[in-house]
């Protein structure tokens, strides 16, 4: 069987419970999102594992490209002004 | 240093590997050979108990078969979709499956012939996958190592089930305690084989374990294995069916029999008792299911015609 | 000790659910994609879930000692009061999937409404259980119907054809008999009639989406609640049954 005639891949998402974000799981083949929806149901819930489900076609996600991480994330490395570590504050202001 | 060498001091510092990253075409090979290999094990896995759904003796014998033999068609699918991040389709996977390219834990090749052997398949055979898998669980490749933390994860009922399958025999009547008996005779010496050719004999160890997409070699894990079972089947008042074996006090492990190699190669050569019909019941299910993904996505892009035409 | 319509009338329950989740199971390892392998293993999973609580509560009204697996293992054809729709052969995807469809929304009509009533309250806590899957497997059914039906040529084709093979047993899910009557009397069973009226809505509208249509009402198979069964149930239940009867009292 050709590509064309192959499901397309979908992502999956479930949030754990309820106050967490959804987080990517894993992905399925589906015809259309419902039954994408029911599979990642069967599929990455079978234990409980979620309270809610989002699925997106994995067609849909634009990524970095690896080869621009230099680029993207090292100019943060030297922000370190950026972090509360970066504060010494005399010992007798306990909680800030 | 070049794209290679930098790939290795990478892999050396114990870093993981995504799927858009740079890889050398062997590892990628590797990779999709192991990954696809490993999904595929879990699919035909499926058949064997299967065989057993339709007859396991209670109601939650059933249960708890069905849940497991679900759960490997679910393992398939995670690793599927990891091998798939590698830029392979599923489909062209499943048809290497079935043209006989691409291999399967030839385990799946005997014959699940009693209900004791729901016990032992748990027991030694998900046992001895524990063993190879709980280390994949720090390869390198990212989807991959994610793919085995669930799996592992899902995996450890599955060995409990079979081992409380076996204590139920075990101690129940004479004619139980004999079935469970007659299933290690029959299943001990091809668990041992799951762990691959000697290491001196393997062709991959060397490289895979220089990528840390394997960890550890198959005669570690082997005697791992052994060692870890011996007590368990002692327990269960189960005799393992090899005369040599027996406790080195000196090496601190089992020593154990030959296993019969030129029968390993047979059962990989594809002359198994059931590599024939495992493949047949795959191959049935595919092309029996063709016109329903057929339909499903004939139906789905009618339904996108549909909106796009409301949405003009 | 509770009436023998009571305790037939839990069991039957538990009948429907054991041999459909057996035609269920048939499925495992063997589905059109893997996706679909592992839906199908939970609807039969949920049967013989929603099986098992029905038989340990007809065991418990009847007190004479029998679990769950009695009832499963160790009765034979013409005591299984099941609807002869569930134990037909699994057939191709389209035939399971249609007969979910009809048999589900019925089992989830009826479910409902013995969750809502207070005679046997134990048998409302199982139903209120049981309709959350069920209301799940219509949804699921209902879904492929529509998507095989308006899929391609030959998916309609199937599908029209394993509705025409499934539409005279439909004709028994509301014919009531002296249990049902007993049960409905009791205020534990719905009217049958008005879950029809129900399971018409239901069914005619997704047919409808589906391309499909209703079929013609004609000369209905009826048999099941009174034991006398197709002659496939009793394969059915020699296969389900041989290794437990072979060693009958054990431990698994």
């Amino acid at each position: 069987m050709n590509a064309s005639n192959a499901w397309p891949l979908w992502e999956v998402f479930v949030r754990s419970r309820q106050g967490l974000s959804h987080r990517h799981v894993g992905s399925l083949h589906a015809p259309d999102a419902e039954m994408a929806i029911q599979n990642a149901r069967d599929v990455y819930t079978r234990r409980q594992e979620g309270v809610s489900i989002w699925v997106l076609p994995a067609s849909a996600i634009t990524a970095s490209s690896p080869a621009d991480k230099d680029c993207l994330f090292e100019p943060a490395n030297d922000k370190i002004y950026r972090h509360p570590t970066f504060y010494d504050l005399p010992d007798e202001v306990k909680n800030m | 240093m070049n794209m290679n060498e930098r790939f290795e001091a990478y892999i050396a510092s114990d870093a993981k590997i995504e799927p858009k990253d740079w890889m050398p075409d062997a590892y990628r090979k590797t990779l999709i050979r192991q990954i696809s290999q490993h999904a595929h094990s879990e699919v035909v896995g499926m058949l064997p108990e299967g065989n057993w759904v339709t007859r396991a003796p209670s109601l939650l014998r059933k249960s708890i078969l069905l849940a497991k033999v679900q759960d490997e068609a679910g393992h398939g699918l995670y690793l599927y979709s990891a091998c798939e991040t590698l830029g392979v389709s599923r489909d062209d996977l499943i048809a290497d499956l079935h043209s006989g390219k691409a291999k399967y834990s030839s385990i799946f090749n005997y014959p699940a012939t009693s209900w004791a052997d729901m016990g032992t398949i748990g027991w030694l055979v998900d046992g001895a996958a524990i063993m190879n898998q709980v280390p994949l669980c720090k390869t390198s490749y990212g989807p991959y190592a994610r793919a085995m933390v669930r799996v592992c994860k899902e995996e450890s009922f599955h060995q409990r089930q079979g081992f409380q399958i076996l204590l139920a025999l075990c101690n129940g009547t004479e004619e139980q305690k004999a079935m469970a008996q007659e299933s290690i005779n029959r299943w001990w010496w091809p668990a041992l084989m799951m762990f691959g050719p000697r290491d001196e004999d393997s062709q991959h160890t060397e490289e895979s374990m220089r990528w840390r997409i394997k960890r550890f070699t198959n005669d570690e894990l082997r005697q791992k294995f052994i060692d870890m079972t011996v007590p368990q089947a002692e327990l269960l008042g189960l005799t393992i069916p090899d005369p040599d074996l027996k406790w080195n006090e000196e090496r601190g492990h089992y020593d154990f029999g030959e296993i019969n190699w030129e029968e390993f190669y047979h059962v990989i050569r594809g002359n198994g008792p059931c590599n024939k019909e495992r493949i047949a019941a795959r191959q049935q299910a595919h092309d029996e299911g063709a016109w329903v993904r057929e339909a499903a996505l004939a139906h789905s892009k009618k339904r996108a015609a549909q909106s796009s035409t409301h949405a003009a | 000790m509770a009436a023998q319509e009571h305790i037939r009338y839990i069991a039957r329950l538990g009948d429907d659910a054991v041999v459909l989740g057996q035609r269920l199971s048939e499925w495992c390892g063997h589905g059109p994609i893997l996706e679909e392998d592992i839906a199908l293993t939970n609807l039969s999973l949920d049967y013989i879930g929603q099986a098992r609580a029905l038989y340990t509560h007809a065991g418990a009204l009847e007190a004479q000692g029998h679990g769950e697996d009695h009832f499963a293992y160790f009765r034979d054809e013409e005591a299984f009061e099941n609807h002869l729709m569930v134990e037909l052969p699994k057939g191709d995807f389209g035939f399971t999937v249609m007969r979910q469809f009809l048999f589900a929304t019925f089992a989830y009509l009826r479910m409902e409404a013995l969750a809502g009533q207070t005679t046997d309250p134990e048998l409302a806590a199982i139903a209120a259980k049981s309709v959350k899957e069920l209301r799940y497997h219509v949804e699921h059914a209902r879904d492929w119907v529509v998507r095989l039906g308006d899929g391609t040529a030959e998916s309609r084709e199937r599908l029209h054809r394993s509705l025409e093979q499934l539409w005279p047993y439909t004709g028994e899910l509301f014919t009531p008999d002296a249990v049902d009557t007993w049960a409905e009397t009791a205020g534990m069973a719905p009217d049958l009639a008005r879950l029809k009226a129900r399971w018409d809505d239901v069914i005619t509208a997704a047919l409808t989406e589906a391309t499909l249509g209703r079929p013609e009402d004609g000369w209905m198979q009826a048999g099941g609640k009174a034991g006398r069964h197709t002659e496939h149930l009793g394969y059915l239940l020699a296969e389900m049954q041989s290794l437990a009867r072979k060693h009958p009292g054990v431990t698994w």
